[in-house]
């Protein structure tokens, strides 16, 4: 059960990333991005994660996506316009990805043993357990990100401020 | 208990619980329509069946039998699939809301369709989704009003969906637990005088709860979306038949489980507001049908409540929507988490 889930939410988020790169309207590439989110969603609750999983929806899928859309649709977006591409990211890019891509799987083979064992199971991280963790033991990483969120609003309201309204 | 046990109790339930949804969106049609009359000073439908009672039925059957109009101009795609996403997202969040006591057949639940830990930040998360609905619909139609509908409704959803959430949390502080049927529970031991809304001291967090429920519905006073006289309609201006009325559906259905999600959160769910001064009746029957009842009634009036504020208030402007949300409604919010986490350290 877990298995067959886990392989169709892995083929949608797959389907959706791969889609986001082929789309040539905005909304649409934005569309398969709220895909992509949903069933990492889906994946992360398979992992046991449960706030995780909504919080990745209503965080990523429900504010910053509709956020996304807002702004397309504002800008009144057209089709983007066929290009022939750079040719370094064609010649570069593709090695690079490959070797990265091998960098991170060799790593993570290498640390197999190290990880520590999630699977997918009926396990489930409670609520209280994460909270712990989050406000206790990593309070001081936590509100350091925190304070570093709160001044990059305030760097976008200072940049979004109209002269003559000191 | 066996998995398909599990699967045909959970279908049954879901089929059962979808139509009994549906009914009371086209009876809450009905309400609004006959309220907004008296209100009004005028009768309301009162021609099809007894009191016009039949009125919803025949509505439905005639948005079934319309012309199914697509306009040529559309991104049919996503014009097909906006009123699809509303309708479902509205009927989606049904299914964490518990309805009634905790009988159980066979382990499960027999008022609640899934009972997860959960509950609340699903119901969060399936709200927050449901905004693609409108916003897609108004940018697909292709239409300046419908865009303009859609703008408006993802830039009100996003900002009041700050204070509505932030004033949950209240709520959660004191239970502890995210599970709906814990926080009702919670509420169950002294009657009216434990409701989170007077013994709780959720007050204020009620209040900005019901303002922010509002404009996240797209009702009355804040319903700038469809607002009729400026948009000629709003996102749905494009929609004909069947599609339209989906649109509809949703929004009433919307209106149902925001009515659900506060009377489970402030005002006790299914628990008495007697308590344990009236003794629980003997007969199994009544014993499980008195607190669906009290459920009822509770979500009745905040339905009733919702209709009489359509039919009063006049519709904000919309630089005063986004004042009043961010400027009052989302630092009272804040205050209020402020405010119980003190009262709760300091016992």
């Amino acid at each position: 059960m877990h298995l067959a889930l886990f392989l169709i939410f892995a083929a949608f988020a797959l389907a959706g990333a791969t889609n986001l790169l082929l789309q040539k309207h905005p909304i649409n590439a934005a569309l398969s991005l709220i895909v992509v989110m949903s069933s990492l969603a889906v994946l992360y609750l398979l992992l046991g994660a449960e706030f995780l999983a909504v919080a990745q929806i209503i965080v990523y899928a429900g504010a910053i996506m509709v956020l996304f859309t807002f702004v397309i649709m504002l800008l009144n977006e057209g089709v983007e316009e066929k290009t022939h591409g750079s040719r370094v990211a064609k010649i570069v890019g593709f090695p690079a990805v490959a070797v990265f891509l091998s960098l991170v799987a060799s790593v993570i083979l290498a640390e197999q043993n190290h990880l520590s064992p999630v699977g997918l199971n009926d396990g489930i991280i409670r609520i209280q357990d994460l909270s712990a963790v989050l406000f206790r033991d990593l309070l001081l990483p936590f509100e350091v990100t925190s304070v570093l969120i709160l001044i990059a609003i305030l760097g976008a309201v200072a940049l979004a401020r109209k002269d003559g309204h000191e | 208990m066996s998995i398909w046990l599990f699967l045909l109790l959970s279908l049954v339930k879901s089929v059962l619980v979808t139509v009994i949804f549906l009914m009371g969106v086209a009876y809450t049609v009905l309400l609004e329509r006959k309220l907004v009359a008296r209100i009004q000073n005028r009768w309301g439908p009162n021609r099809v069946g007894p009191f016009g009672l039949l009125q919803p039925l025949i509505d439905g059957a005639k948005s079934f039998l319309k012309e199914d109009v697509v306009p040529s101009h559309v991104n049919k795609f996503i014009y097909l699939l906006a009123p699809l996403i509303a309708l479902g997202c509205a009927l989606l969040s049904i299914a964490v809301v518990p309805f009634g006591g905790p009988l159980a057949w066979h382990g499960m639940r027999i008022f609640l369709i899934s009972d997860l830990n959960i509950g609340l930040l699903v119901l969060l998360g399936i709200t927050s989704v449901g905004v693609y609905g409108i916003a897609l619909a108004g940018w697909s139609s292709n239409n300046k009003y419908s865009l303009l509908g859609g703008l408006r409704a993802s830039a009100q959803m996003i900002s009041y969906e700050l204070a509505l959430g932030l004033s949950l949390v209240g709520v959660v502080l004191q239970t502890g637990s995210l599970r709906l049927s814990d926080i009702v529970t919670h509420q169950a031991v002294h009657g009216i005088a434990s409701w989170n809304i007077f013994g709780g001291g959720q007050f204020f967090a009620f209040f900005i709860y019901l303002m922010a429920a509002y404009a996240e519905t797209n009702r009355s006073p804040f319903d700038l979306p469809e607002a009729e006289t400026e948009l000629a309609g709003g996102y749905n201006i494009e929609y004909s038949s069947m599609k339209f009325a989906m649109f509809f559906m949703a929004e009433y259905g919307n209106m149902i489980t925001v009515g659900c999600v506060a009377t489970l959160l402030f005002l006790g769910g299914w628990t008495s507001p007697l308590g344990d001064l009236i003794p629980p009746p003997q007969n199994i029957f009544i014993q499980a049908l008195v607190p669906l009842f009290w459920f009822v009634l509770k979500v009745f009036s905040f339905l009733f409540l919702y209709i009489w504020v359509r039919g009063t208030l006049p519709r904000f402007r919309y630089d005063q929507l986004m004042n009043f949300g961010w400027k009052y409604l989302l630092p009272l919010a804040m205050l209020n988490i402020v405010g119980t986490s003190l009262w709760l350290s300091f016992p």
